[in-house]
């Protein structure tokens, strides 16, 4: 299993997955791109102060925590969540945006651009831009700024400008399309840090490399704490970038089971949910091959999720390397179930995740009480801090109807 | 003149006659715009009539059967101008075969890199397809061997870094980029990108080899979609654009 992790190969390839398919203009950018990264990689003088600001500034090394309160009702495994959820801006987001934003200005780079879901992304690249003290554009979906209003007035709170679009499903996919649109136009002067372990290459390693610090740190914590590896690390997966990062250090330990949730919507009709590996075949979208939930015309399918930060059509390519492998396994997680454990998590432990987040917690919480002896490791990679509305919408018992405004 | 339109726009049964109606006014090539959902290297103007082409039901096998439709009546070339993940769905060994029997000269991947073309080329190619490719003002030297390597037919020369669309004037790069590629390659070079007016035909024209437009054609196919003078219209505004005289009507 080894040989997973020295992938990719020279042209971003995950076997058949990743790759760049991206317009020519873009290819030269992606190369220079590329081997900032790989100079960058190697000096010690950039990972040191980038060690630096992810211990100082953004609050690593991340707890684990053992929750016992939740282990001991579900009455099972031993479940103990990574805090990402305590980092600074609130997700695990800020730890690819500070390597980014380094690399950024190690270019030359006067202007950031980046894309946002949940707005989680975003609010880490209005974070780190203005840090460095550049200028900073977030696209977002007009959907998802409806759904994440408060996300939208922190970014811009940091000094960002939040640019709507209203093309497509008005989420995440049509926010990249129109964050690579910019990208293209301003090549020259602009650097477009990508949140996710998607796109072309080197974005999915690049992501990957510097979320891997999740599960780097997260192998140490559980061998101090439960003296052996986990039996199972939970993750959710919308382009996959927190689950690749906890996945990364456990890839070569091959009696840990890796296990991705991705979003089981409201139903598994196409159209209805963002599970590509419930209802996708690979194909091309935004830069990478991988798996992708499309129609019989190849042209790609509305999404759907309660939560903005998995509602995407296209699985990371190096999700997809693991699926074929039989490395890791990936499931369907339906809004309902994320919901519950949300509200789960929050009663026993007293806290409340990312929508996100809470369709890893959905699947830990699912398999427990048949899991006795064993070892869940659950990637908490965000905090519910700024779904409160979607909670509040979704839980109207907790809101007496008087004192809601939205219904 | 290279002139490209989104096939299936305003409605698939309309693709054959718009073509015709092009090649009245000037046209000497076509580029068949494959609708997609996602289209990254486009504008507002052909998103919106990519938007429009779905909508109305257009589909891979449905921008062939328009090029037959073509075919029957005239022998101008086609060039299928798409995305990859149709194609990719559809299957690159099929597509050669079928965009081949159905009179289609050669195929523009927008967002296929060199990098990833071998196997889709030489399917193409065992077809008799041309392949051609991209070349940016952001190519290097390396790159741009490459594109030529691997276009067949002619080079499609991007006169800026940018999307789609049209544009109050010609990038300047393109001069210098035509000029690296002369040396690089003896195929044809066509220029496109912004290019919207007579005088950005007359001026790229002094350079390249052809001249292509997309945007402007598809704002006309946009304005006057409902409306049964559209050929006639589009007719006209290809005349005027590529500057070819007025034939006298008797």
């Amino acid at each position: 299993m080894s040989t997973i992790s020295a992938l990719p190969d020279a042209g971003g390839h995950f076997g058949p997955y990743g790759g760049r398919y991206v317009p020519e203009t873009l290819m030269a950018p992606l190369e220079e791109l590329e081997k900032a990264y790989l100079e960058a990689r190697q000096d010690p003088a950039f990972q040191s102060e980038l060690a630096g600001l992810l211990r100082h500034y953004a609050g690593r090394p991340t707890p684990l925590y053992e929750a016992k309160r939740l282990s001991g009702n579900l009455g099972g495994a031993r479940i103990f969540l990574k805090r990402e959820d305590l980092l600074h801006t609130g997700a695990h987001k800020i730890n690819n945006c500070l390597g980014q934003i380094l690399l950024a200005r190690r270019m030359g780079k006067q202007r950031i651009i980046a894309e946002t879901g949940a707005g989680q992304h975003g609010v880490a690249t209005a974070t780190v831009a203005a840090l460095f003290g550049l200028e900073c554009a977030v696209y977002m979906g007009e959907e998802d700024m409806r759904r994440q209003r408060l996300n939208v007035f922190r970014m811009r709170l940091l000094g960002a400008r939040v640019v709507g679009v209203a093309s497509g499903n008005r989420t995440l996919k049509d926010a990249i399309s129109e964050a690579m649109r910019d990208w293209v136009t301003n090549v020259a002067t602009t650097y477009y840090l990508l949140g996710s372990a998607l796109g072309a290459h080197p974005y999915p390693m690049m992501v990957r490399d510097f979320q891997r610090c999740i599960g780097d740190e997260a192998r140490v914590q559980i061998l101090e704490q439960a003296g052996r590896l986990p039996d199972a690390v939970f993750a959710c997966v919308g382009g996959g970038s927190n689950a690749i990062g906890i996945f990364t250090a456990f890839i070569p330990d091959a009696g840990v089971r890796l296990i991705g949730g991705e979003a089981g919507g409201r139903s598994l009709r196409l159209g209805e949910h963002a599970a590509r590996f419930a209802g996708g075949s690979p194909g091309v979208l935004q830069g990478a091959y991988s798996y992708l939930l499309q129609d019989a015309d190849g042209q790609v399918s509305p999404t759907h999720s309660v939560s903005a930060g998995l509602d995407y059509a296209l699985i990371g390519p190096e999700h997809s390397w693991l699926h074929d492998q039989g490395r890791a396994e990936y499931l369907a997680v339906p809004d309902q179930q994320a919901l519950t454990a949300a509200q789960t998590l929050a009663r026993t432990e007293g806290i409340i995740p990312a929508l996100e987040s809470a369709h890893a917690v959905a699947m830990a919480v699912e398999q427990a009480p048949a899991a006795k002896n064993q070892i869940f490791l659950v990637n908490l990679s965000g905090r519910g801090d700024k779904d409160v509305d979607i909670y509040r919408e979704n839980f109207p018992e907790l809101d007496p109807s008087d004192a809601n405004p939205n219904r | 003149m290279v002139a490209y339109l989104t096939a299936g726009d305003p409605a698939p049964g309309k693709t054959a006659e718009l073509v015709l109606a092009m090649e009245r006014g000037g046209a000497d090539f076509i580029e068949l715009g494959v609708p997609f959902s996602d289209p990254i290297a486009d504008g507002p103007v052909i998103q919106r009539a990519s938007d429009r082409a779905l909508r109305a039901g257009m589909t891979l096998r449905g921008v062939l059967d328009a090029a037959r439709q073509v075919r029957q009546a005239t022998q101008i070339p086609l060039i299928l101008f798409s995305y990859m993940n149709p194609l990719v769905r559809y299957g690159f060994e099929r597509l050669a075969a079928d965009a081949a029997q159905a009179g289609i000269d050669g195929v523009l991947m927008t967002d296929l890199s060199v990098e990833e073309a071998g196997e889709p080329v030489a399917k193409l190619r065992a077809s008799g397809l041309d392949t051609i490719f991209l070349a940016a003002p952001t190519s290097t030297e390396r790159r741009l061997r490459l594109i030529a390597e691997y276009s067949s037919g002619f080079v499609y020369v991007v006169s800026r870094t940018g999307i789609t669309g049209e544009k109050d004037t010609v990038g300047a790069s393109v001069g210098p980029l035509v000029a690296t590629l002369r040396k690089l390659t003896a195929l044809p070079l066509a220029v496109g990108f912004g290019i919207s007016k007579p005088e950005h035909f007359q001026e790229v024209g002094r350079i390249a080899d052809a001249v292509v437009a997309g945007s402007a054609f598809v704002r006309v196919i946009e304005e006057h979609g409902g409306e049964a003078s559209l050929p006639g219209v589009l007719e006209d505004f290809t005349r005027r654009l590529c500057g070819t005289p007025q034939v006298a009507k008797l």
